[in-house]
């Protein structure tokens, strides 16, 4: 289990390697994101700045997770049915987005830091959160993103899919970050944070037993 | 049509709700006043959609443990008129929340979550119209199914009780809650609710019964 899928895992990053350009994409994506809204409303002030993390947040999560499974063909997919088990195959592609969505959410963070100023007095508690945020809206899209495939739909279907199941986790993470902001106390910190922990375990636990449903023709 | 004994229930209490929800006795309450018959009328609504909504849930996860078409169509009909019932709802609240909280949209927890809950329930509609092959259609949308359901219920009952609600009975607003509902409302409101429910049971049946119909039509059974 271990071995297969570490070699799924190996798989997929050596894809990322080779080709490059998607992943450069994607960057290129975020900065000019940031850049944007650099131009448009210069340093933002803290609420808003929140606001549009997440929101730049939520964007990068379709652009970079889409491709999880968008990306692979039919064919290859009858090609990985016949050599591993379902399970490995969604904790393989679960990881590599998450590790995916997190260096994004980084990137993203440090850009933000760069172009629009940085209101944050707790800077390590929002990249954890940064980190956490990233994670969430990967596994919850690297689902959506089977599914589409499977419906032989494109990345629009996806968000479709997505956004009334990401808008309640944005805005647990977006409360939670205010405790990183010097404005307001959040009441029932820990509370809000024991849902969203909780709801990615739900979210990772449904992913892997309906992930076989979906894997057999 | 073989009327059955529910089927004629839920007849008798519908007409009983209509009728003694209007005309029956109410508490009279502060900013509530006679808005509190809605209590009749909104609240089963939104325990029917409930209720449709794990019907189908189940009918979902028995289609997947059987690959029986019939329960795909049940699953999909169940879902159908639980969005209707959530749209009615969705109505019922925000006329009511004209008249007592002065406009029909608050960003109240509660209405955002169904709000969001609806969202799911159409974008089910749209996943499953724009798959064409039956075996496909009906495998991905009881996946979505038990993923949307088994996400919708924390969304609706965990979160929106985590922080205030405008909704009578939360943080100190006058309304429902134990006090409040008294013998008289009791005698109409558990009725009410077992009517709603089966009229839309019912509706839900004949939808997959057309549905059934078709499909055996396109294949020629």
């Amino acid at each position: 289990m271990y071995a297969t899928v570490l070699a799924l895992l190996k798989k997929d990053l050596l894809i990322e390697w080779r080709k490059k350009h998607t992943f450069f994409g994607v960057m290129l994506y975020v900065a000019a994101t940031v850049f944007v809204i650099n131009l448009m409303n210069g340093q933002a002030e803290s609420s808003m700045w929140n606001v549009l993390f997440w929101i730049t947040q939520l964007f990068v999560a379709i652009n970079s997770v889409a491709k999880s499974f968008l990306q692979e063909s039919e064919e290859r997919f009858r090609y990985y049915y016949t050599i591993t088990s379902p399970q490995a195959f969604i904790i393989a592609k679960l990881i590599y987005s998450v590790a995916l969505q997190c260096i994004m959410s980084l990137l993203t963070l440090l850009l933000f830091h760069l172009l629009l100023g940085s209101p944050l007095e707790n800077n390590l508690l929002f990249t954890a959160l940064a980190a956490l945020g990233g994670t969430s809206l990967s596994i919850v899209f690297t689902f959506l993103s089977a599914i589409a495939a499977k419906a032989q739909q494109n990345a629009s279907l996806m968000a479709i899919l997505g956004f009334p199941i990401v808008a309640p986790i944005l805005l647990i993470l977006s409360r939670l970050a205010l405790k990183t902001m010097n404005t307001v106390v959040v009441n029932g910190w820990w509370g809000l944070f024991m849902v969203l922990i909780l709801l990615n375990i739900l979210i990772i636990g449904l992913s892997l037993i309906l992930f076989p449903f979906l894997w057999k023709e | 049509m073989r009327l059955r004994w529910w089927k004629l229930l839920s007849i008798v209490l519908v007409f009983y709700t209509l009728y003694f929800g209007l005309m029956g006795e109410v508490p009279s309450k502060d900013i509530l006043n006679e808005t509190i018959r809605n209590l009749y009328y909104h609240v089963p609504m939104w325990f029917c959609m409930i209720l449709l909504f794990t019907y189908a849930f189940v009918y979902a996860i028995r289609y997947l443990s059987s690959n029986n078409i019939q329960y795909d169509l049940k699953s999909a009909a169940f879902n159908k008129v639980g969005i209707v019932f959530s749209v009615l709802g969705m109505i019922t609240g925000m006329e009511w929340a004209t008249y007592t909280w002065g406009e029909p949209w608050s960003n109240d927890p509660k209405q955002l979550g169904t709000a969001l809950c609806m969202l799911i329930y159409f974008a089910y509609l749209v996943l499953r119209n724009g798959i064409k092959d039956d075996e496909k259609r009906a495998k991905i949308s009881a996946v979505y199914t038990i993923f949307a359901f088994s996400l919708m219920i924390p969304l609706i009952f965990v979160l929106p009780r985590m922080v205030d609600s405008l909704h009578p009975g939360n943080g100190g607003n006058p309304g429902f809650n134990a006090y409040d509902l008294d013998n008289r409302m009791r005698m109409i409101f558990y009725p009410a609710v077992i009517g709603w429910f089966l009229l839309g049971k019912w509706i839900s049946e004949l939808k997959y019964r057309t549905d059934l119909i078709d499909y055996k039509k396109l294949y020629h059974e």
